[in-house]
């Protein structure tokens, strides 16, 4: 039973630091460190993984998002950014649209959580895998071949489409 | 046929990079051939999927399947990308040295779309659908020069995160709820359960709003009408004919075979849904001086019908929406084929450049004007018999002031459609003639000759759209 409460205290900070550095992503008015609090968030989720014993998908996600996407998306910003990087999130500065999008993702949220609250969800007993990562090796070269090429096929169309709106018209 | 019942998607697949690498390796002055090549292959592909009738398969444990449902949307779609191919023309010179480019990128949405018909399972749908929308980010995009294209790109880009985001949350509790991503599962899942937890009507929702915002359903509509104007002519009518037909197709797929235990919680949501689309596109369509955006307004409307025969559930309804998506790539590419032609002979889709057309190009102007009385539902137009199946499944289902909606709403799309035959046959005219290459031609005559004679003879198509509903069930 204290397993369990300890799991669930674990769960609760994790979560608590996750959103907390989404929202510091979202809100800064500094590009920088929006990529900086992307990186913890990346973290964040990385570390719900490990929490739910996805242990390969957690190690996947520090390294690919919080490793190497990140590192992209800073070398993006040096590239780009002209201005004084303390003012390069804009923001809409109306009281308006701010009372309005706070409503909204209250309401969102709040019938969310009664949804999910009032719900009884069938209890699947969490089956350890011995070996995950072959499992997740067969599903994806087995039921989910499809949706496995598709993302490769996802993944050529998304660096062409990059390459062309990079190149710009000025070159053509 | 085992595994040869995938061919089409595989071709498609070789059919996209062959062209992108053709494009690399090919002279400047070589490059047109890549047209033709996406051209043939993609009637190539058409005809396997003819070829492939009649035969049915399950994948990967019910994750993928091919049955008479996805050959109807196979179809829908091929033929709805050759006839943009055919007829966008001379309008690629405007994307200059990237024209392969554009004819692979378009190839990928078609494989995207085509995936997203048949998969039976939420995640090969998911990645379906990002293969498809990833390309209109693009496709959407590629007028480089042009500002409003660049702005119609980024907005879809953004507002297409969010959507997606929206639509995982929805999967991600049906899953929680089922148990399962695939369909069949999660419709024994339910079967045995009660069916009315909230988190699993939430997960309906979000996924409903998923969708409605791919077809551009009010009040999930804001998108269309910025993006149908930005992007390039033939993208938009592949966005507004074939992107609806996908999500419709994917929508109603899950809507019957997973999903028909919760039938209570989603037939009244989408009959409101469908309501307020019908009298909002309609009504903001009223009062459009430029014809893309009317024609992106119309086509919000035209969404709304087709919901109409998914909120009724029933045979006929489903049916109604098969045909009517059908019926829709004839007509609605015909009358963006059009717009295209006048775009590219004077710039501009605003009403003055259509302005006595009919004296400038009378067969232009005799194509625009039929397939605007179809999309009205003028009979003998193919968008009567259309509207008859949906507004009669609805009417069925005991949704009669839903009928009563859409037929009224109907009468008043007239007004607005024949505004632009009124300025294409007594406006002021200048000389100058619209040139109409000959493939174009050729499209124009297949929009001409689909439109008339599913309105005439609406019989095969509609045994066609039967077949394929059967086997939902």
């Amino acid at each position: 039973m204290s397993g369990m409460i300890i799991n669930d205290l674990v769960f609760v900070a994790v979560a608590g630091f996750t959103l907390l550095s989404a929202l510091g992503m979202v809100l800064s008015r500094n590009i920088v460190h929006s990529a900086l609090a992307l990186i913890l968030t990346f973290l964040g989720v990385a570390a719900l993984f490990f929490n739910l014993g996805a242990g390969f998908l957690g190690l996947v996600q520090i390294l690919v998002y919080a490793g190497a996407i990140s590192v992209l998306i800073i070398f993006a910003i040096m590239l780009v950014m002209h201005s004084e990087p303390a003012r390069t999130n804009l923001f809409n500065t109306s009281l308006g649209t701010h009372l309005a999008g706070a409503y909204i993702a209250a309401l969102l949220t709040l019938s969310l959580s009664l949804a999910i609250w009032f719900s009884e969800l069938p209890q699947i007993k969490g089956k350890t895998v011995e070996d995950a990562v072959g499992m997740l090796a067969q599903l994806f070269m087995g039921n989910y071949v499809i949706a496995f090429e598709a993302a490769a096929v996802l993944l050529l169309v998304s660096v062409v489409g990059a390459i062309i709106l990079a190149r710009g018209a000025k070159q053509s | 046929m085992g595994y040869l019942l995938l061919a089409p998607e595989m071709l498609l697949t070789v059919l996209g990079i062959v062209v992108l690498a053709l494009g690399l390796i090919l002279p400047q002055r070589g490059k047109k051939v890549t047209g033709a090549v996406a051209m043939i292959g993609t009637l190539g592909i058409l005809v396997v999927v003819f070829w492939q009738f009649g035969y049915e398969a399950e994948f990967f444990q019910g994750v993928y399947g091919i049955d008479a449902y996805s050959h109807f949307f196979r179809v829908l779609f091929l033929s709805a990308a050759l006839i943009i191919f055919a007829m966008a023309g001379n309008y690629l010179h405007l994307f200059s040295e990237r024209q392969s480019e554009w004819y692979s990128l378009m190839l990928f949405a078609t494989l995207g779309m085509i995936i997203m018909a048949s998969s039976g399972d939420l995640i090969t749908l998911y990645v379906g659908m990002e293969l498809m929308t990833i390309s209109f980010y693009i496709l959407s995009a590629y007028l480089l020069d042009d500002g409003r294209s660049a702005e119609a790109g980024l907005k879809y880009l953004i507002l297409g995160a969010l959507s997606s985001a929206v639509m995982l949350f929805g999967i991600s509790l049906i899953y929680a709820s089922s148990g399962s991503t695939v369909f069949a599962v999660v419709y024994q899942t339910l079967q045995a359960q009660v069916v009315t937890q909230p988190v699993l009507i939430a997960g309906i929702i979000l996924l409903i709003a998923g969708f409605a915002f791919k077809i551009a359903l009010v009040p999930f509509h804001m998108w269309a009408p910025d993006i149908y104007q930005g992007a390039p002519t033939p993208v938009t009518a592949y966005l507004a004919v074939g992107s609806k037909a996908a999500a419709f197709a994917a929508l109603l797929r899950i809507l019957v075979t997973a999903l028909p235990a919760a039938h209570y919680n989603w037939t009244m949501l989408l009959a409101i849904l469908a309501a307020v689309t019908i009298i909002t596109g309609n009504l903001i369509a009223l009062a459009q001086r430029n014809v893309k955006r009317l024609l992106a307004y119309s086509s919000i409307a035209q969404a709304g019908y087709i919901l109409v025969g998914l909120a009724a559930s029933n045979v006929y309804g489903f049916k109604g929406v098969l045909f009517y998506a059908m019926l829709y790539v004839f007509s609605n590419i015909g009358a963006f084929a059009v717009a295209t032609l006048v775009e590219t002979q004077s710039g501009s889709s605003d009403f003055d450049a259509f302005s006595g057309l009919a004296k400038r190009a009378p067969m232009l102007a005799a194509i625009m004007t039929i397939c605007m009385l179809s999309l009205a539902g003028i009979p003998p137009m193919a968008g009567f018999a259309g509207k008859f199946y949906l507004f009669s499944g609805a009417i069925q289902s005991g949704y009669l002031w839903l009928a009563f909606i859409g037929l009224i709403m109907s009468m008043v799309s007239v007004y607005y459609y024949l505004n632009v035959s009124r300025l294409m046959y007594i406006g002021k005219s200048s000389e100058q003639s619209v040139p109409v290459p000959a493939m174009a031609r050729v499209a124009l005559l297949v929009c001409l000759v689909g439109t008339l004679i599913i309105g005439i003879y609406p019989q095969p198509l509609s045994q066609f759209a039967e077949i394929a509903i059967q086997v939902l069930y």
